[in-house]
């Protein structure tokens, strides 16, 4: 039975074609689902969340899982992005005209936070761990603390009234795109050499890797879909602050990249999903829904003393959890692993291929 | 033709000389081994031409190129490949990966290129995959390819490490201790198999070894380093009885 079952999987796994479809009917079904209704707003907006999380732990992996690097800068990259993007289509693009302008208006954060990337991957050709987070810390702080003392894009008060925008369709559009740039550069030179870095840096610089071309990159992609999500995510909320982009916002993000497991596209997938859907089960309006079933006697006494407690219980249940994961599983859902469909062909061949360069036997062998 | 010369090279860790008017003329096609004691400055002079230090004074040229100043990714991309003399492999990756890696500088796409998959990107990946699995077959790592670095058992480590060196395509190979850990009768099997990668790829090589078995027994041409200073250069017969190298190796002679 088993090994039908590891056969089944095998013969799945095999079928790469599989892949391209199913993205096809997540595109079908983005669109459908609001348009027919097919589930409540708050469970749509929930999907929205959960892909625009999948973007930010995908590309903050990149350099905290892939480079091996600890960076807390992430939330201010987003912050970038949401403010770019935000402030194009409220004050410069005519998107009520024509909103085929979103794109550009969440390209131009992306391309925004992407060159704040490249001013913090200088300091990590000189510094690395603990004195590279500290400062990704400030970076952070920085960024939070500028925007806080602009008076033109609101000050501490943010942003109100942003268009709503963002729509399941696009959020899937940019997932689907995160997955598959970042993808492409995992495993290409330069994704190589970023993985190198983080083996051994001096071995990688004499393997004639470009480290500090390698940093840049890895920072400037990482960055950019940071710069991304942070656009759709003021589209979505229709409100932002410096208070929206702060360190807890950088935690979460952290919590979903190692929670799926470092290094491993297909990890962050599973932990920005799971975290997201977590956090909104543990709400009390949607525990009380899932538990009302229960008879009177049982429910209004669990209600009064538990489960309307929970909304500040679930800040610490979530980081306990997260603790537990570490200790037990401390390479989260799936690190350093991959799903196979997302892994090209080549790589996967180059590495199970039997032997068909015979090896040569006029090699001297012992050494 | 001058192919590999170092002249009056001078470094300092602080105050401290590490390497002293350090001369060298390598010539195509020769292999030349490097001795001294502990601390010598073997390893240093290693660094000095692979970028890993810069030269606190003097020049080191690859042929007719300077390469004082430069960095290490930009040297080895001269073809000029190492070892270490404790292994340095990607541990966590893959034999493949291992070599694949060091393709970076040969692999002629640009980041736009890989990121969207397009222009000579595919090709050039297909291409350092075809090598790095020769290379691996040459050196019977192929069954392995897909296991991760640390899990092979020493030996193996040693040989994929050589393998990573030749896949930059060097035309200077520098290995650095490459008998140590191992007995006279794998250094025999050693010492074959340097000679022959010699011929196969067409190598100049510059080892450091404290082997005396390795060294005599290969090198063309050895140059005695001891605190940083060249006490001898010459041939194997000749160091094998030069005064001052007796002297290092085994203390001055008994008093009176």
């Amino acid at each position: 039975m088993n090994g039908a079952l590891v056969e089944s999987r095998e013969w799945l796994v095999a079928q790469r074609w599989l892949l391209p479809v199913l993205i096809l009917i997540g595109f079908g079904l983005a669109f459908a689902i609001p348009e027919y209704g097919w589930f409540n707003k708050y469970v749509q907006l929930v999907m929205m969340y959960v892909g625009i999380n999948v973007i930010l732990a995908v590309s903050l992996n990149l350099v905290n899982g892939y480079m091996g690097e600890f960076s807390l800068a992430h939330a201010g990259f987003m912050a970038v992005g949401a403010y770019t993007s935000a402030l194009l289509t409220m004050k410069v693009l005519p998107v009520l005209d024509y909103p085929a302008l979103f794109p550009i208006a969440i390209l131009a954060g992306g391309a925004m936070a992407a060159l704040f990337g490249l001013i913090v991957a200088v300091p990590s050709f000189k510094t690395r761990g603990d004195y590279l987070a500290l400062i990704t810390l400030a970076f952070l702080m920085i960024v939070k603390s500028l925007i806080e003392n602009i008076d033109y894009i609101g000050g501490p008060r943010g942003i109100p009234g942003i268009r709503k925008l963002t729509t399941l369709p696009w959020v899937f559009f940019w997932v689907v795109v995160t997955i598959w740039v970042i993808r492409n550069f995992v495993y290409s030179k330069y994704g190589r050499g970023v993985l190198s870095v983080r083996e051994d840096e001096i071995a990688s610089d004499l393997m004639s890797v470009n480290t500090r071309r390698v940093k840049f990159l890895a920072f400037a992609v990482s960055s950019f879909f940071a710069g991304i999500a942070g656009g759709l995510f003021a589209h979505l909320l229709q409100f932002i602050s410096p208070r929206v982009f702060d360190i807890i916002k950088t935690t979460d993000i952290l919590i979903m990249v190692y929670l799926g497991g470092i290094a491993s596209i297909g990890g962050s997938i599973l932990g920005a999903t799971v975290y997201t859907v977590l956090l909104e089960l543990l709400r009390p309006s949607t525990v009380a829904a899932m538990l009302s079933w229960l008879p009177d006697v049982v429910f209004e006494p669990l209600n009064e003393h538990f489960i309307q407690h929970l909304g500040i219980w679930r800040m610490v249940i979530m980081p306990l959890a997260l603790v537990l994961v570490m200790i037990f599983w401390p390479r989260g859902m799936m690190g350093l692993r991959e799903f196979r469909w997302f892994i090209p062909k080549r790589d996967l061949e180059a590495h199970h291929r039997g032997a068909e360069h015979e090896g040569r036997h006029d090699v001297p062998h012992g050494q | 033709m001058t192919f590999l010369t170092a002249n009056k090279v001078k470094h300092y860790f602080g105050g401290l000389c590490a390497v002293s008017d350090f001369n060298l003329d390598l010539r195509s096609g020769e292999l030349m081994g490097v001795i001294g004691p502990n601390g010598a400055g073997k390893t240093t002079i290693f660094n000095l031409i692979t970028g890993v230090y810069q030269a606190s004074e003097g020049s080191i040229q690859f042929k007719g190129t300077e390469l004082v100043g430069k960095t290490p990714h930009q040297i080895t991309a001269l073809r000029i490949g190492r070892t270490f003399q404790n292994i340095r492999l990607f541990r966590d990756l893959s034999v493949l990966d291992n070599v694949r890696i060091a393709h970076y500088a040969q692999a002629d796409y640009s980041p736009l290129e890989a990121l969207l998959q397009i222009g000579r990107y595919r090709r050039e990946e297909q291409r350092i995959i075809e090598n790095s699995r020769r290379l691996l077959a040459i050196f019977h790592l192929e069954a392995l390819a897909g296991e991760t670095a640390k899990n092979l058992p020493y030996g193996l480590q040693r040989r994929l490490e050589i393998a990573r060196a030749l896949a930059i395509g060097p035309e200077l190979l520098l290995l650095d201790e490459p008998a140590a850990g191992m007995n006279p009768n794998e250094i025999d099997l050693l010492m074959e198999f340097i000679l022959w990668i010699r011929k196969e790829f067409n190598l100049t090589i510059l080892l450091i070894e404290h082997q005396m078995k390795l060294v005599m027994g290969i090198c063309e041409r050895i140059k005695v380093l001891d605190f940083g200073e060249t006490i001898a250069d010459g041939t194997p017969e000749q160091i094998q009885n030069h005064p001052k190298v007796l002297e290092a190796y085994l203390g001055e002679g008994p008093v009176g």
